[in-house]
């Protein structure tokens, strides 16, 4: 395993597009690093031979029929929207 | 029977009223308004409540459904069309839901009416729900302490008469602890036993709904009505739904529990350990036959548990940017901008924590370190049960190693928080069913404090530590017991 010590927080804050003030920064730094340091433990497994688990109890090609049905009409959709004009979400600007 | 002694009754109870025509549907929620008037000021278990709605449905219901004419609070993550979805977060601070999610409208068919959303930790992270973005929910057995988390609302409503019953999620303990700190019966039933379309997903592959109840057997009845599969869930099982309530009550001859050796790990609280051992020797005088097991990788699952569930977290998490619903920051300079200050403010301490946690254990260089050695060990702690399963029907063990601890006493500690999960992760991270029921009391600072007795049964084997948790529950009374808030 890594160096536990290694977690920059304010790189990995932005990776995560959430901004942190210098004080959670530092906190979250600290924490973390407690967090890691604990689970360092398992590193003491042998897991050469294991099978990693993705879901606890195997599901395969799960499929259904691909009809229409009802659901939201756009103003449904719309209905929590931070901002919205006619029937469509108004968002930040994304290209210059 | 007087009115105001209804929101006592377990909703088996009410229903043999309610089918006798003794009291109608609306006197109910008449009833129970009344009493969430008068405890919830002090308890802060619920987050929104509609009663005008529910009226309206009360009128409409037909009480020979099998839930049918009694109202059940709602964890504020779970989707009831027309009601607000906080989350318990900012970021959803004005958030109504446009649809039901499946498990509202199985309850619904059943004839259940949905009342109130109850509170939790923030995105159901945490385990005192002080993590929640509005206000913490208080012990109604001690008020200065927490009710458990995140399901901490629906625990302190059920355990108050303030609910009749509730749903939870439990992606780590979060319906079984809470369940244990406040005196009720919690369950997390096998991963994909019920659906989660219109659950706020934590950690998708850990997350399940479930119930929280007065009695076993009104657990029963509510986890009946919601499981099952779901076209609109693919993780959600294809097989089918036992009469979990006519299997209740079998004895407990040539039953097999047992009794693994590893949770009894150093600081679980001495009190919480004389009624574990009491509760094993009262299985023992009910026919039940307790064998030793083991499970290795015990020890481990709260590390798994921080790396898998934080890795999920981050990526559902991703979807809360301030474009098609929740807060948005203002004036945004760009879009990096944009989401990094909506999240900046819509989201609290715990869930940025988890949000850094998850994206660094998914990132470049981290993720086979990290991720997928906590998913080989999760594949270790899956086949401990399946070995143990092999011998016994189900396994004992305490819910929590201590009771209710006090208000802030560890929120500054994240790492002490997450152990009090340490006996409740396993189950999750090996998809296992549980139920936590109260086996006792511990008295503290001259206060009565709830201790919970957890059962875990094999994938798909609810009827079964359901007739085991219902033998011992009806051969004790601390059930019966209710707590000083009047």
């Amino acid at each position: 395993m890594p160096d536990t010590s290694g977690i920059d927080v304010g790189y990995v804050a932005k990776l995560a597009r959430l901004n942190l003030s210098d004080e959670e920064t530092q906190l979250f730094q600290k924490q973390l690093g407690d967090v890691l340091q604990y689970a360092d433990k398992l590193r003491q497994i042998d897991v050469s031979h294991v099978e990693a688990l993705a879901h606890a109890i195997p599901v395969f090609n799960v499929f259904r029929e691909d009809e229409p049905r009802d659901w939201f009409t756009a103003e449904e959709a719309l209905s929590n929207a931070p901002r919205q004009a006619n029937n469509l979400f108004i968002v930040t600007k994304v290209v210059e | 029977m007087k009115l105001a002694d209804l929101p006592a009754l377990t909703i088996a109870d009410l229903q043999t009223l309610l089918r006798r025509g003794e009291v109608s549907p609306t006197d109910v929620l008449k009833a129970l308004r009344a009493r969430i008037e008068k405890v919830d000021l002090t308890l802060d278990a619920y987050l929104s409540l509609d009663f005008e709605t529910a009226v309206k449905e009360a009128e409409k219901t037909d009480v020979n459904l099998p839930l049918g004419g009694v109202p059940i609070a709602i964890k504020d993550i779970i989707n009831v069309a027309g009601q607000p979805c906080t989350c318990a977060s900012k970021i959803l601070g004005n958030y109504r839901s446009p649809y039901d999610a499946t498990v509202i409208r199985n309850l619904r068919a059943a004839g259940a009416i949905p009342l109130g959303k109850t509170n939790m930790d923030e995105f159901a992270m945490g385990s005192s729900t002080e993590n929640s973005g509005f206000k913490p929910t208080r012990n109604p057995w001690d008020l200065s302490r927490v009710p458990g988390g995140s399901s901490g609302g629906s625990a302190a409503a059920v355990a108050a008469d303030a609910a009749f019953g509730a749903f939870g999620t439990d992606t780590g303990g979060s319906i079984r602890q809470p369940a244990a700190l406040s005196g009720v019966v919690g369950v997390k039933p096998t991963y994909g036993r019920v659906s989660r379309f219109g659950v706020t997903a934590f950690a998708s592959s850990l997350d399940q709904v479930g119930s929280l109840t007065k009695t076993v057997r009104d657990a029963a009845m509510l986890m009946r009505a919601i499981s099952g599969p779901d076209p609109q869930d693919s993780t959600s099982l294809n097989e089918p739904v036992a009469d979990y309530v006519a299997a209740l009550d079998r004895d407990l001859r040539g039953v097999r529990l047992g009794l693994p050796k590893e949770y009894l790990i150093e600081g679980i609280d001495s009190q919480v350990k004389s009624a574990m051992d009491a509760a094993v020797k009262h299985f023992g005088s009910l026919g039940a036959e307790i064998v030793d097991v083991s499970l290795p990788h015990t020890e481990y699952g709260v590390a798994v548990y921080y790396f898998v569930a934080t890795a999920e977290a981050s990526a559902n998490l991703a979807r809360f940017d301030g474009v098609r619903y929740g807060h948005r920051a203002e004036n945004p300079r760009d879009l990096l901008d944009h989401y990094g200050r909506t999240r900046e403010e819509g989201f609290g301490a715990e869930v940025k924590r988890r949000i850094i946690l998850g994206t660094y254990v998914l990132s470049s260089g981290y993720y086979d370190a990290y991720y997928i050695r906590a998913q080989k060990v999760r594949e270790l702690i899956r086949q401990d049960f399946a070995n143990a399963f092999q011998k016994v029907d189900a396994i004992i063990s305490p819910t929590s190693p201590v009771p209710a601890f006090k208000l802030g006493e560890r929120t500054s500690d994240p790492l002490q928080m997450y152990l009090a999960d340490v006996f409740t992760i396993p189950a999750n991270l090996a998809g296992i069913c549980g139920v936590s029921l109260p086996c006792g009391f511990a008295k503290v600072d001259g206060k009565q404090l709830p201790i919970g007795l957890q059962l875990l049964g094999k994938p798909l084997d609810e009827g079964r530590i359901f007739q085991i948790a219902n033998a011992y529950e009806q051969s004790t009374d601390w059930h019966k017991q209710k707590p000083p808030i009047q």
